[in-house]
């Protein structure tokens, strides 16, 4: 399952691109977040339905400040719930794998010490892999286009197929054969999160 | 027979109309072919129902003037000016040149053969240089092609022709005779009558037309609006003809001035039925007139006229297409457009004949050249779209990239209250220009004062609809107060136009229920987003944080919609549907409720022992 969050899919070449190619592979659902959600009200129940029906999970969105899109930062705060994607009886990932897809503004040398983004892109996943370890999923090596404005029409075209070609042949990647399962990271009872504002609505949010 | 029994005229006329017309489409050839076809049958080389056609062909001529009254409607004033240059530049190029051409090519066949006579030869040129108005637009219309670049060309010359037209019928019998004897004094009276009816109109137009429908509207009695739309058209044309002018210009200024006026689409819709009979009627008797006699004598030079006068015309509206330059695929349809004799043509020559410039055997001659280039132009439409169109498309075939920017495709808003106000006002603000449709000729004159575009009219017409593009629009707000107009406007929305996208106001719950029934999907109920807004402010007053409330308001918006779906079913019977509501109204307070104590529980738990009147 693809799901894409865009805030601004009209004016992005490269992620209507991508969004296409990968809406072509026959077994894959595409989850456009911004045309489900517009109002960010996002239906937890389906998506966390839709999550539990998959085994590789996309997570296809362009970088804005280093990190992912709001609607899809609220959907991991809504979806990803306590007791169900992490925590005490929350197993509904576990075994699942997490493919990050994500397009760049910046070039990719851009992405260095020297540069004005001052760090490898490496840098940027921690938060990725560490929410993908919490639920049990593994993290598979990113598939990153650099400077998505500039990109030449071939260029997008060939890393499309790619992504196409990809989605279609999975499991069958042959770097999965050594992949090792996922670390497993127990929360226990005990450390439920502070309780403020947002995990209340958290709370609200994943019994609908 | 026509004086004697009008009716059994008529039958033969609307038979064959309503038998050949549906028979031509179907075969892909287009109404006017079948309408020529019609005319051949019934005419007196046919079955031989009709033996006269010259009086209807006048008579008929006159859908001809109110076609050019609707084309005229569509042009504002600013954009007619627009149009000069093409109008007197590119205009001119087509008429002199191909008459140049023509007149060239016509004496030089004639010096090899019967010797040189240079009145017929001139006469020739110029009539057969002219262009048919009516087929022309009349096809751009039905292939909906008139605001294209092509179109918008074919529209230019056959106004040059228009106004041409005037000083060459003026100018033809001075040829009979060198003893022609213009006075002097006879041609400045003319000349200032000229002057004076046309400033009639346009003064007339700009001053009095507007009161004068806007007090015929308010009486409130649409079929005097239609007897005001064809006097108005009626009166004009006379006008033109008392001085001597083209009743079809006349009506072309009455339409152009009236343009920008909120009667627009009304008028539009009024004239449209009688221009297409008359306009049909007039094809008829084009092809009752088609003198079979003439053409079989002289098979041979009769083809040799046709095409040579069509293909000399070629020549000349190839050059005009390249150097326009019109888009390649565009260029066929305006070469044949243009390219075969009018029926202004037929004018010339009968004139002609009277005043003894040519005789009249050639005159029926070049009448039947005419009608027969007429009658071949549909059939050169067929094949350009078969096998020369595709063509020249594919060449210039740069493939546009994938449209990903919403298009200014026309939106229609039935209903220009408080409600399609705020909708129009949020799609003016995008750059997309709805057309209003309101039937209240006061709030009408309101909206124009701020440069809306608004049409009087009721929407629960069929032809308003089509008039006011509910062909072309993509979405039709539906933002009538009545429900009864909205509900009627809404089955012949969704009975004639499939295609648009229905966008709905309800006023309670059963008019939403009943245009769901009927199939409309996007049906949004008037006051339930303000409340629910006002909600959200009381929440925030009695202390809920700002966020929060939306959350609620947006949770609740969601129930309330599911809700309302469940219930369709139920909407008839009155005793379920209030159960359904509990019910459901009770599912939603349970929830809420649940969720209250979940979250006091953990503020419990987390040691949190704030007083917190929201948890309670």
């Amino acid at each position: 399952m693809v799901i894409v969050a865009h805030p601004s899919l009209e004016q992005s070449r490269a992620n209507s691109h991508l969004i296409q190619a990968a809406r072509q592979v026959p077994k894959v659902q595409v989850r456009d977040l911004y045309a489900l959600y517009p109002d960010y009200l996002i239906d937890v129940a389906a998506e966390q339905a839709a999550l539990s029906a998959a085994t590789l999970v996309v997570w296809q969105h362009p970088i804005h400040w280093y990190s992912t899109t709001p609607l899809m930062k609220l959907y991991f705060d809504e979806v990803l719930a306590f007791n169900w994607a992490y925590g005490p009886g929350g197993n509904a990932l576990r075994g699942k794998d997490i493919w990050l897809v994500a397009t760049t503004g910046g070039p990719e040398d851009s992405y260095h010490p020297a540069s004005y983004n001052r760090y490898f892109f490496d840098a940027f996943l921690p938060p990725y892999e560490q929410t993908a370890a919490l639920c049990g999923m593994r993290f598979l090596q990113p598939m990153l286009l650099h400077g998505a404005h500039q990109v030449s029409e071939t260029a997008l075209t060939e890393h499309s197929a790619m992504y196409a070609q990809r989605l279609s042949s999975y499991p069958d990647w042959p770097e999965l054969a050594d992949l090792e399962d996922c670390i497993d990271c127990h929360v226990p009872e005990t450390a439920r999160p502070s309780v403020d504002s947002l995990d209340e609505d958290q709370m609200l949010q994943a019994r609908v | 027979m026509e004086h004697t029994s009008w009716l059994s005229g008529t039958l033969v006329y609307l038979a064959a109309a309503v038998i050949a017309v549906p028979l031509a489409k179907f075969l892909g050839l287009g109404s006017i072919i079948g309408y020529l076809g019609a005319g051949i049958l019934i005419g007196p080389w046919g079955l031989k129902l009709v033996t006269d056609p010259q009086d209807m062909l006048h008579f008929a001529e006159f859908g001809v003037v109110l076609m050019l009254f609707l084309v005229g409607l569509e042009l504002e004033p600013r954009r007619l000016w627009q149009l000069r240059k093409p109008i007197f530049g590119w205009g001119s190029v087509q008429l002199f040149g191909s008459a140049a051409l023509m007149l060239g090519a016509g004496l030089a066949a004639m010096s090899m053969t019967t010797g040189v006579d240079w009145r017929l030869a001139l006469v020739a040129a110029v009539g057969l240089a002219l262009s048919s108005t009516a087929i022309g637009l009349g096809v751009l219309n039905e292939r909906n092609l008139m605001n294209t670049s092509s179109g918008q060309s074919v529209l230019s010359v056959s106004l040059l022709q228009d106004v041409a037209a005037i000083p060459l019928l003026a100018l033809l019998p001075l040829l009979a005779a060198a003893d022609a004897q213009a006075s002097e004094g006879g041609g400045w009276l003319a000349a200032a009558k000229v002057l004076g009816v046309i400033a009639t109109i346009v003064l007339g137009g700009r001053l009095l037309l507007r009161p004068a429908l806007r007090w015929i509207a308010r009486s409130d009695t649409p079929e005097i609006f239609t007897a005001a739309s064809l006097l108005l058209v009626v009166a004009t044309a006379a006008l033109m003809q008392s001085v001597g002018l083209s009743m079809a210009l006349g009506a072309f200024l009455a339409g152009v001035l009236l343009a920008e006026s909120e009667y627009r689409r009304e008028l539009e819709t009024d004239i449209e039925p009688f221009k297409g009979l008359l306009l049909g009627l007039f094809f008829i008797a084009v092809g009752m007139s088609i003198d079979f006699k003439v053409v079989l004598s002289q098979p041979l030079l009769m083809a040799g006229v046709v095409l040579g006068f069509l293909l000399l015309k070629f020549a000349v509206l190839w050059v005009m297409g390249r150097t326009m330059p019109l888009p390649p695929p565009e260029r066929p349809v305006f070469m044949i457009l243009l390219a075969q004799g009018g029926e202004f043509g037929f004018v010339v020559f009968q004139t002609a004949a009277q005043a003894g410039v040519i005789s009249a055997p050639a005159s029926s001659f070049l009448v039947a050249a005419v009608a027969i280039s007429m009658l071949l132009t549909p059939l050169l439409l067929v094949a350009a779209d078969r096998w020369v169109i595709p063509k020249l498309a594919g060449q210039s075939g740069r493939s546009e990239p994938e449209i990903s920017e919403p298009q200014n495709q026309s939106v229609i808003i039935a209903g220009s209250g408080r409600y399609g106000q705020i909708v129009g006002r949020l799609l003016f603000a995008n750059g997309i220009k709805p057309t209003l449709l309101d039937h209240d000729a006061e709030s009408i004159e309101a909206f124009r004062r701020f440069g809306w575009r608004v049409f009087y009219g009721d929407a629960t017409r069929l032809d308003l609809l089509r008039v006011a593009g509910a062909e072309k629009a993509k979405v039709l707000v539906l933002a009538i107060d009545d429900m009864e107009q909205s509900i009627e406007v809404a089955k012949l929305v969704l009975q004639h136009f499939p295609h648009l996208h229905l966008v709905a106001r309800a006023r309670n719950a059963e008019h939403y229920y009943a245009l769901r029934n009927l199939g409309v999907r996007f049906i949004e109920r008037e006051t339930f987003d303000s409340a629910l807004m006002s909600a959200r402010t009381v929440l925030e007053n009695l202390g809920w944080l700002p966020h929060q409330a939306r959350t609620l308001a947006m949770r609740f918006r969601r129930h309330n919609l599911v809700q309302l779906d469940k219930m369709a079913p139920l909407w008839k019977d009155e005793d379920k549907l209030i159960a359904a509501a509990k019910q459901g109204r009770q599912q939603l307070e349970e929830l809420f409720a649940q969720e209250r104590g979940d979250a006091a529980q953990r503020k419990v738990k987390a040691g949190w022992s704030g007083e917190d009147e929201k948890t309670v």
